[in-house]
Order: C-alpha cells, then structure tokens, then sequence
C-alpha cells in the first residue's frame, strides 16, 4: 500500500506545524522522517493517523483521495501508529492488550480468548518478533512492550507503520533487535515510516530519508551517499559540529568537597554508599553510570533535595551537608534536574514564570512581599533570545513548547543567574542535535568562566565529550575515576568500570 | 546598531501576550453562562415531574429574577447573601490554588463567627472603631488558626486534609452548642441556645437605612470587596502568592525550587481559614447580631461550590457568588410567590456544579456555543 501526503498544512493558532508537506510512502521501504524537536514529524504523523485534520491538502492511499474524520479512521485505512509512549494495560496480557477495542467475540458478547491467542501468535512467528502471549505487560521489559504496540497495529492490519521515536526507551541491544524487526517488516511488504531525531539510526535503517525543518521539508535523500554532518545541517539549517570547543584546562580552587556520605532511599536501601569526591573551579567532572546506581541520589543529596545519614558536604567552606535547597541556590549552586517535567519546570505556568521558578526572590525580581512582573518580564524575554527558547511570547504556557526548548528553559534559567557549581543531570536527554550542541556549549562556557561543572548523563558518549574527569558509579560506590587531561578517555575501561567489572 | 534595533525589537515580540484563544474563554465564561441555563432548565424539568404545573414553573422563574435583582430591596438581598459566599470561597480558592482541598470552611465559619461575637458581646464601651474592627479580627483568627490545625497535620504527619477538615467541621458544631450552653455565653432569660447579642459598636452598620429601614445591606461588602482584590494581589502579585500557585501546580517542582511545602501548606490553610472566618464574623457582626444552632447555614459548603464555579480566580469567585446569592435570594421570593420550596434552589445550585465540572456535556449540549466538536483537539 503506498500512501502520499499531498501539499499538507497544518495550523494551531498562530503557529504553522505543517507547512504545504508533500510525502510519499512506499510499500515494501522504510522511510525515515528526519527532524528537530518541534519540526512537525509529530503533528504530520498525527495527520496520516486521523488524530488531526489538515486544513490544507489531502491524503492518497494508493492514489484515490481519503479523508480521515477521526483517530479510528487511519488504522481502519491501513495506517498504523506506535506512539512513543505506550499505550498498554498493565495488568493485561499481551495477548488482551493485543485485541483491546477489537475483541474477536462469540455468541452473547463471548470473549474467544483461544483464538485471539493464536492470532496473537501467528503474527508473532510472520515477523519474528517473539513475544509470549501470555505474558503481563507489566513483567516485561520496555524493548518487548514496545513489540507489544507494534503488534498491536499489524492485528488491526496495518500495511502502514508509523514508528514514533521508537528507540528513545531502548538500550543499545534492543536497539540492534529492534532494527531486525523493522527489517522483517519491510521485507514482508509493509511501508514503515520511523521518525526520529538520531542521526546515526536513520542512516542504518532508512531506505529513504526525508528531513523536516519547521514544519516544511527541507531534504531528501539516499542514506548511502549522505552523511551525519549533512544530514545534521539539513535538519538544523546550519552546519553542526559535534565536537565540543573548550577552553584550556586550568583548574582552580576546591569548590565542592564531598567527604564520605551515605544516603538511603526512603525504603532505607543503601542509594549512595561511602562516596567522597572534590570539584574543582573550571572542572566538569562526568558521573557515568548504569542507570539506578545511585547517581540520582547523589545529586539530589548535593542540591539538598535527600537527606545525607552521614558523611558531610562542603561547598565553598560552608558545610553544607544539612542545608535547605535555598540556602544551596543563594551559594551559587545551578542545578539542571534529570527530569524538567516532574521538577524543572511547571507546566501549566508560562515561560516567565518558570524562569524565575527559583529566584523570584532575589532581590533583582521582588521587592518586600511583592514580585517585580515587569522586570520577571523583561528579563524572561532576555533569558529567551539569549539561550534560543524558541516561542512566539513568553506568556505562552511552558506545556506548549516542545522538549527542547522546555530544556533550554530550565538550562537559562539556572545558568543566567551568578553561579559557582552546575549540576547537570542528563542535560540533554531526548534532545534534536541542535539542542544538545548548545546545551554542551553552555556549559562548557561555564566551565571556562571558572565554574565547577558536574555532569551525570546515561549517554557514555555525552560524558567522554565533556568532562575533564570522569567517576564511574556502581553499586552506590564511586569505584573508577579517569582523567581526560592526562589522555583520551578508555570507552572500553569505562564500560567495563559501569558493568561492575573491577578495572 | 541594526543588531541592537533587532535585539529590541525581537524582545519587545517576545513581550506582546498571545490573544487570549477561544478555548480559554469559552471555558472561562461560557460553559459557566451554559451550565447555569441548563441547571435551570433541569431544574423546571424536576418541578414537572413533582406534579408542579406550567404556570406555576413560570411563575416562580419569575420570582426567581424578582426576587434576585427585581428591586432595590432584592438587590440589597443578593448583596447580603453574597458577601459571606465570597469571603469563604476566596479562602477555599487560595487552597485550591496551593493544591489544598479544604472541606473545612463550615467549620471555620462556626469558629469565626463564636469570635466574633464573644468579642461582639463581652466588650461594651469600646468605640466602634476599635470595636468592629476587633471582632472581625478575632472572627479571622480564630477562623485561621482552626483552619492551620488541619494544615498542620498534614504538613506534621501527612494526614489529609480532605479527612481532617471535615472532621473539625464536625466538632466546630458540637462546640458551638456547647458554648451556646455556656451561663456567660447564653442570652439572659433563655433556655433554648442563643448566645447574647452583639452590642451596637461592634455590628457592621446598615448601609440603607435612609433610603429603607429594611434594606440589610451592611458594610461586610466593602469588606469583601477588599478581601478580593487582597486575594488577588497575594495570589498573582506576591511571593507567597507565586509559592501558593507553584506548590499547588507541581509540588516536586516547588521544591526542587527550594519552596518549603510544609510552611506553605500551614500558611495557605491559615489564610484560607482566616477568610472563612472572617465570612463567618461577617454574618455575625452584619446580620444575625448573635449566634444560634446552625447560623452557618451551609455558607462554608456553597463557598466550596462558589470556588469551583470561579476557577479559583478572585474575580471568578466574585462573581459566582454573586450569582449564588441571587439565587438564594430569589430562592426566597420564589418560595413566597410561587410556594416551590427553597429546596429546589439547592437543587439548581447543584447541578449548576454538576454542569461545570463536566465541561464536555455542556459543549455536547450546545455543540454551536463552541468553536468545535468536544474531544477532537487532544
């Protein structure tokens, strides 16, 4: 089945997410849909899905026009859509998740479960994708729910699969396996359109590449002759360089000095065990680690978020092992937080709110019991341009932007402010290039102007490409460090340091 | 210096407010206007189905306008009934905004008006500008405090407030008849509880009077007047206020901003208590002159309607409660003219609230009130 989008716009208010998009889809090819955070691929998948109607141009499935009315029209076209985030019942097998809104039933509304499960079962083996149909949802690991969803698509009879930054919640070998399935489904004729914003995917998986830059494309091309520098300039709409610019090294004070703490999880489980490092002025010190190891507690111990059972903390010869997050903040302690939805920001606030999120009352924005709106208002607006928060006002809700400038948000927010120790946790998770090409850059700016930088991220290559120095967290123990001033960092020693292995 | 222009001027677009879009208005200001309508419309549809005939359903919707904003004196009537509607429901829309959900307005009402009047009656011989002002805070105060009891168990101990709160209403009415049994407590010559009454420095004069010795409006509306725009100073002007709103909206975020959830859980209870309070001071000191069994008469649990009905914006719950004491105005002609009982003004003020927290009904209802079909934008 070939599908073709045809000048297709699309609205919201002021804002032009789509902007005349022509597409074609092709049976039996896997299209890759290349774009920034906010360039339009969601809102033209939702389009081709029927969640959305276009307010210009039309839809071809095998060249006769179609009009979808509602969510349920593109699946019963053929069209089939894999969210990003799952849509599964917990508690549910596979098999009852599979069939959910579509139950095979008998006599009297009789659920025939047999014949779900060898339904179930016989697409399973079409497509290798190897998933028990009796199994919980909520036993199963992330990279087979997502088989789940995808599953559930080709039991509705998609010949069209629209896979939504699918391997954003994927580990580096479900990534591998995962390639495999879309693999088997091309070979077996159906048209996959995969979306995302990782550059290197795309080239390893797409038979065709098409780039989307705000809401229009901007190229089109075969994954054997391009690169991920053109690529990357495509999608951007200037040229990237991946590699971070920085400064000379030249450390200088003690900033931070953590002596021996202990930390415990509310469940009094050991979450940071014994651990003692320092942070130096003009240093970015990268926290790597298997996720769950304790560096979460770690940083929220530092900023004062956890208690701390035992050891201390010392910040700028203050001893600050038992200070409150505001005290911490006044210190000069930046802190970018792994997840800005549950914490960094507010979403139903605007921009300038969440600007002045934790400072408001400093005394630039307040003045006794009152806020200074005007100055919060001016200074947003500054805060905006300079950190490239992309949005037509800063009265716009902070839900309204999408995850990158949100990020750029919560990064201006904490690094505008006079700063002496910036922790980053994760800084640029689920971010386009762009974003994390300016997010590095900021932060090494910091470092340059002589802050201390911490920085925990889950992408290895992230913290090889940043820091001076490296500690390997396991197990709630620091139990490697590494210097990148002496020589280039070991990928290979550090992994095997996060695995557990002892260097 | 073309760079510099550009910079201005892009800041000066970043600083123009978006219109405001035709969702947010609709939701704001007709689904309300919509609801109403309907509860009105349901509510001639109970009369029906009680075997009340045509005439008289007309009649009394009649009465109802009448009775509301007929004539000065029912003008006069709404105003009254407002006042104290609007002073609680500011206070439970404070909470709401901080992300409290306090039931307990009853009771803070109850414990605000015993303060008021035990100041209102114990302390003759103060000039009133001492006098008033002395027992309105005392209705405050103790309201707040009342309230800070439930804030502080859950700040302490995690005990919800939902739970806690009613329950102080709960005691709030068995220590009102108690007191009202008290011997320096109850009305001289009384067997039955009734507490003195409020001497005349301390009562909150009759605004009308020249014009008609009946008209009761009082100056609790210059009280409520004030109480709103504090309200809306302290919410969207203030630190607290930002604190209020941040805690309210994502706790993890408020703390992760270095936000101190328990002193702001106390704090919000206490003011909320307070304007409680002071609504129950008002009825006190501008109205009833003295306390009986039940002179509450539910003001703190339509306060909690008058909150929901005004999103928790000042301006929105002045509003509301301007319509609900017309209603309950009107609610009162509609009883003499027509005879329907005051009842079914409950009734209609229910469903009012039924229709707004269901928003897609009422959009389902009047699909051509809205710019589009209900459900199709995510």
């Amino acid at each position: 089945m070939d599908v073709e989008l045809r000048g297709i716009t699309k609205r919201f208010g002021p804002v032009t997410a789509n902007d005349n998009v022509n597409l074609t889809i092709r049976a039996g090819e896997v299209l890759g849909l290349l774009g920034e955070n906010g360039a339009g691929k969601s809102t033209m998948m939702n389009i081709l899905s029927g969640l959305y109607a276009p307010d210009e141009g039309e839809i071809l499935i095998d060249g006769k026009p179609v009009r979808f009315e509602g969510p349920g029209d593109g699946i019963a076209a053929g069209i089939g859509m894999v969210h990003q985030h799952f849509m599964l019942v917990p508690v549910f097998t596979v098999a009852e998740n599979v069939i959910l809104g579509v139950e095979p039933t008998g006599r009297l509304d009789y659920l025939d479960i047999a014949t779900a499960r060898r339904q179930v079962r016989d697409i399973n083996e079409k497509y290798g994708l190897q998933v028990n149909p009796d199994a919980l949802i909520e036993d199963l690991p992330v990279g087979i729910q997502q088989r789940v969803e995808i599953l559930k698509v080709l039991f509705r009879s998609a010949e069209v699969l629209i896979l939504d930054e699918p391997t954003a919640v994927l580990t580096p070998q479900e990534v591998e396996e995962f390639f495999g399935i879309v693999k088997s489904l091309r070979d077996a004729g159906k048209a996959v359109v995969f979306i995302t914003h990782k550059l290197h995917e795309i080239l390893a998986i797409s038979d065709r590449i098409n780039v989307l830059r705000g809401g229009r494309i901007t190229g089109e091309g075969d994954p054997k002759s391009l690169t991920e520098n053109q690529l990357a300039e495509m999608m951007v709409g200037r040229p990237v360089s991946f590699d971070v610019a920085r400064g000379p090294f030249k450390p200088g004070d003690t900033l931070l000095e953590v002596n021996d703490i202990v930390v415990l999880r509310d469940n009094d489980e050991v979450a940071v065990d014994h651990v003692s490092f320092h942070v130096r002025s003009g240093e970015v010190v990268g926290i790597a680690g298997v996720q769950g190891n304790g560096q979460s507690e770690l940083i929220e111990a530092l900023t004062g978020l956890m208690h701390v059972s035992s050891g201390e903390i010392d910040f700028l010869d203050n001893d600050i092992t038992h200070a409150s997050v505001r005290e911490r903040h006044r210190l000069g302690m930046a802190h970018i937080p792994e997840d800005r939805h549950k914490s960094g920001m507010i979403g139903n606030f605007t921009i300038y709110e969440n600007m002045v999120l934790d400072s408001y009352y400093e005394d630039r924005f307040s003045n006794g019991p009152n806020i200074k709106w005007p100055e919060v208002l001016r200074t947003a607006a500054q805060y905006a341009i300079d950190f490239d928060v992309r949005t037509p006002s800063v009265y716009l809700k902070a839900d309204n932007l999408s995850g990158g400038n949100q990020q750029k948000m919560v990064v201006a927010r904490e690094l505008e402010r006079v700063t002496k120790l910036v922790i980053a946790s994760q800084p640029t998770r689920g971010l386009d290039v762009g974003s994390i090409e300016y997010i590095h850059g900021r932060l090494m700016n910091s470092r340059d102007e002589g802050d201390g930088v911490i920085i925990v991220s889950s992408e290895l290559d992230e913290i090889m490409s940043l820091s001076d120095r490296v500690l390997v967290m396991f197990d709630g123990r620091i139990v490697a460090e590494f210097d990148a001033i002496a020589g280039p960092l070991d990928k290979n020693a550090i992994g095997l340091a996060m695995a557990g292995v002892a260097a | 210096m073309s760079d510099t222009t550009s910079q201005s001027s892009l800041t000066e677009k970043l600083l123009q407010r978006a219109a405001p879009g035709r969702a947010e208005f609709e939701d704001l200001v007709v689904v309300p206007i919509f609801a109403v309508i309907v509860a009105l419309i349901v509510g001639a549809f109970i009369m029906l189905a009680t075997a009340v005939d045509i005439t008289t359903i007309g009649r009394s919707y009649v009465a109802l306008l009448q009775g509301s904003l007929g004539s000065l004196n029912a003008v006069s009537e709404t105003l009254t009934a407002a006042i104290p509607l609007v002073l609680a429901g500011l206070g439970l829309a404070l909470g709401f905004r901080a992300g409290l959900f306090n039931i307990g307005a009853e009771g803070q009402v109850v414990v605000g008006g015993i303060a008021a009047v035990i100041v209102g009656f114990s302390m003759p011989g103060l000039p009133w500008i001492i006098h008033m002002p002395l027992a309105l805070l005392a209705g405050a105060v103790a309201g707040g405090l009342y309230a800070s009891i439930a804030g502080y168990l859950r700040a302490a101990t995690g005990a919800h407030e939902v739970i806690s709160t009613i329950m102080l209403n709960l005691i709030s009415y068995r220590l009102l008849d108690y007191m009202l049994g008290l011997s320096w407590m109850q009305r001289p010559g009384r067997s039955d509880p009734v507490s003195k009454s409020v001497v005349s420095s301390a009562e909150l004069p009759r605004l009308l009077t020249d014009i008609d010795p009946n008209l009761r409006l009082h100056a609790g509306i210059f009280l409520m007047i004030a109480a709103v725009i504090v309200v809306y100073w302290l919410l969207f002007k203030t630190k607290t206020g930002f604190e209020f709103r941040a805690s309210g909206e994502n706790p993890y975020a408020a703390r992760y901003a270095g936000i101190r959830a328990s002193l702001i859980i106390v704090l919000a209870m206490g003011t909320a208590g307070a304007l409680a309070g002071l609504a129950g001071a008002n009825q006190v000191l501008g109205v009833l002159d003295r306390t009986t069994p039940g002179f509450s008469a539910g003001i703190g649990f339509n306060a909690i309607s008058v909150a929901l009905l005004g999103r928790s914006h000042p301006i929105g719950v002045l509003f509301a409660g301007l319509l609900f004491g017309a209603l309950e105005a009107g609610g009162r002609q509609m009883q003499v003219d027509a005879g329907v009982s005051i009842d079914l003004i409950g009734i209609i003020q229910s469903l009012i609230i039924v229709f707004i927290a269901a928003p897609l009904l009422v959009r389902a209802i009047f699909p051509w009130g809205f710019a589009r079909p209900a459900g199709r934008r995510e």
